[in-house]
């Protein structure tokens, strides 16, 4: 063998070096059989640090909850074949919610790949359709620009989760490091600008409107895009609507909001998005959770315009009148200086009319709920959490009727505050997404708000909440049933809750406390305020609050699976 | 529901065919045809895609391929002038009964002969789609042993072009 030559470093320790040079603060991962080169590499440095979790699914939900709330690439390792498999949930995850991620799988050697080997699987193949982009890279030369290259995709255009498989015997060969400024693709150069031509003819359709809507989603997030867009609505007048990922991008207190929209959305968001006469989208896909039957959307003639930096969201389920391609940030500007330099003042006569219309579907007061219960009810829980962290917390959570109610409840004022799986709907993700977010803000208040079915799915990880010492608040709202299975079956299935009831739970206080936390089991309204209270004033410790709400309260509005925006089951309906 | 044919200038990579045919099952798009092969420069390929759909899922089509990190360009052929063609090996019968006709058959199709056997022919046939399938409905069915076809290939007409 050849004496290596001094400058010849390990691919193991081009992976370290290179997530050295991209500054990355944490890594989430687990160990394994193909990635101990790596793993022996991160042991004899101290810039990037490694938080070990306890099963793959939580290390790429908790890069993923670092990522949103930090605006950071989330970087996670996991090693070959269960490993990656444990992790797609997770990607997935991210991917439909266009989460920039760099996941660095294992491989097997190259010269047992496709011979069924130990831990081997096809990752590449596996993860294809749930990523931005993927790479096998087969030479320790390639390396170092690989990881670039997954650096530079996962964050630029319309993000995702990119993976990066690196057999074992890349990690052990050597060459030289050089890992490269920039990079340059012939074949992936997203846009910035939008067109000057489709910005002018969106400018004059926003001036002339009398019914007009603005309607913003995860895009404007993604792209920090939100003083623009409070500059924009504030500069127009107009109302605005912001998407479950949208949340927080136009401050929720704010006399403009309507509230979420979408299926379990506010009368008042659902009713002005069907009735409008010019709607701007921003960042937002018209997807099936948000506008219901497209055809029934269709009826009410409107002028839609729509910015978004991926083409292939636009016109993909509801045909646009003046699609611009751009980041959001820039085509906001362009608009907004446009919009400021035409002298056009928007004529409060000309909408007038319609706040007033609006006005009147406000007074339906679609999320009242019955607030002298002897039983206490969610929504109650979550107006005492917004109250008690005077609105300043990250808020994260899993996955069905807590979610809604969370989302309906917390009065988002700022982006990047309110991290939940909106896409994929992953059951799971809040407590290991909560983990990222609290590292990423070390110090901030985090809730996890969940429910005892989907707290179940990634429990494991308040071991690693032990180990990091994470002061996450986890806010179980419990009603023994999986809620939003249960309300379907109600509405839609003759109330037969088919294995929707959980049986034999286990007790959540002591379960906490076996983990090395606190646990506390609330059962009284009365009791609800007082507990967040002394929760929340505990700032070094996990406390897992046990709240016994009402197992037959449903999340209203409601629209109904294939139904019209409009088409809305109410709380009074019923 | 129209048919389009597709050109797509791709990064010669591992794994991009796949990405690509993945894709189509994926969002549920129809694949009739696809054809590969480098270009002139072996870093990229060029593929050919002929498939059917409404207007709409045409632009969604072109609009995913575009997003695929290793797709250079995309252009739909079909919505302006091109040319189109196919290659197709078909082995016929061909006895001492059949010989001559068979012969006949293949120079009315411009087609040659590149191998023959005491009973068969192996017949080349260059042309597009609907000649190829002509030729195949103008023999009889029971002389046909067996056909190979490579799918569509296209290019633009005159300086309408497609490349880096």
């Amino acid at each position: 063998m050849d004496r290596i030559k001094t400058s010849q470093i390990t691919g193991a320790e081009i992976v370290v070096r290179c997530l050295q040079q991209e500054g990355v603060e944490y890594v989430f991962g687990y160990p394994g059989g193909a990635v101990l080169f790596i793993y022996d590499e991160l042991f004899k440095q101290d810039k990037v640090r490694h938080v070990l979790v306890r099963h793959e699914q939580g290390a790429v939900h908790a890069a993923d909850g670092y990522s949103r709330s930090s605006k950071k690439v989330g970087v996670c390792l996991v090693t070959s074949g269960p490993g990656v498999t444990n992790a797609v949930t997770g990607i997935a995850t991210a991917y439909m919610d266009s989460i920039p991620l760099v996941v660095l799988t294992g491989q097997v050697p190259t010269h047992a790949i496709g011979l069924d080997a130990f831990q081997e699987c096809d990752t590449v193949g596996i993860t294809r359709p749930i990523v931005k982009h993927n790479m096998l890279v087969k030479d320790v030369k390639d390396l170092a620009s690989a990881i670039k290259k997954a650096f530079h995709i996962a964050a630029t255009g319309r993000p995702g989760p990119v993976v990066v498989d690196i057999p074992k015997d890349v990690t052990a060969a050597v060459t030289e490091f050089h890992y490269p400024e920039t990079i340059a693709m012939r074949s992936y150069n997203p846009v910035r600008k939008g067109h000057a031509g489709q910005i002018k003819k969106a400018v004059q359709l926003l001036l002339e409107a009398q019914r007009p809507m603005v309607y913003t989603g995860g895009g404007v997030v993604l792209s920090d895009a939100s003083s623009q867009l409070i500059d924009l609505v504030r500069t127009l007048g107009f109302p605005c609507t912001n998407t479950l990922m949208g949340l927080g991008a136009y401050p929720a207190t704010d006399k403009q909001f309507l509230g979420m929209l979408g299926m379990h959305g506010t009368y008042e968001a659902n009713m002005a998005m069907q009735h409008c006469d010019v709607l701007l989208a921003i960042g937002a896909r018209f997807d099936d959770r948000v506008i219901g039957n497209p055809a029934h959307f269709a009826q009410n003639p409107r002028k839609i315009i729509h910015i978004d930096i991926d083409p292939s969201s636009i016109s993909k389920r509801v045909k646009v009148d003046v699609p611009i391609v751009g980041n959001i940030p820039d085509v906001l500007e362009d608009l907004l200086k446009l919009i400021k330099s035409s002298g056009a003042k928007i004529d409060e006569k000309s909408i007038g009319p319609w706040w007033k219309q609006i006005g009147e579907w406000r007074a339906k007061d679609c999320l009242r709920y019955d607030r002298k219960s002897a039983i206490i009810k969610p929504q109650f829980v979550l107006e005492k959490l917004y109250e008690v962290t005077r609105g300043e917390a990250f808020v994260t959570s899993d996955v069905g009727q807590h979610q809604m109610w969370a989302a309906q409840f917390y009065k988002f004022d700022q982006p990047r505050r309110w991290i939940n799986s909106g896409g994929l709907g992953t059951m799971g993700f809040g407590l290991p997404a909560a983990m990222g977010v609290q590292l990423a803000n070390p110090g901030a208040t985090v809730a996890c708000v969940t429910g005892e079915s989907s707290i179940q799915m990634c429990l494991q990880e308040l071991s690693t909440c032990k180990q990091y010492r994470l002061p996450i608040k986890v806010i179980n709202l419990n009603n023994k049933y999986m809620g939003m299975v249960r309300q379907w079956q109600q509405f839609f299935h003759g109330n037969r809750y088919s294995e929707s009831y959980m049986d034999a739970l286990p007790d959540f206080v002591k379960l906490a406390e076996g983990y090395g936390h606190r646990g506390v089991l609330v059962e009284k309204p009365a009791d609800v305020e007082p507990a967040l209270r002394e929760a929340f004033a505990a700032k070094n410790e996990l406390v897992f609050l046990d709240f016994v709400t009402d197992q037959k309260e449903n999340v209203y509005p409601m629209i109904p699976g294939g139904k019209g925006i409009t088409e809305m089951i109410l709380y009074e309906d019923l | 529901m129209t048919r389009h044919i597709i050109s797509v200038l791709v990064e010669n990579e591992a794994g991009a065919l796949s990405r690509i045919s993945g894709l189509f099952s994926a969002r549920g798009y129809n694949i009739e045809t696809l054809t590969v092969a480098p270009t002139e420069d072996a870093s990229m390929s060029r593929m050919t895609i002929v498939t059917t759909g409404s207007e709409d899922v045409v632009e969604q089509i072109t609009k995913q391929l575009n997003k695929l990190i290793e797709v250079v360009k995309v252009i739909d052929l079909s919505e302006a002038e091109h040319i189109e063609r196919e290659l197709m090996l078909i082995k016929v019968r061909a006895g001492a009964k059949e010989r001559e006709d068979m012969k006949r058959m293949a120079d009315i199709f411009r087609g040659r002969i590149i191998d023959v056997s005491d009973n068969t022919y192996t017949i080349e046939l260059t042309g597009d789609t609907r000649k190829l399938d002509a030729f195949i409905h103008a023999l009889d069915q029971a002389s046909i042993i067996e056909t190979v076809r490579t799918g569509a290939s296209g290019i633009g007409r005159g300086n309408r072009v497609l490349r880096v």
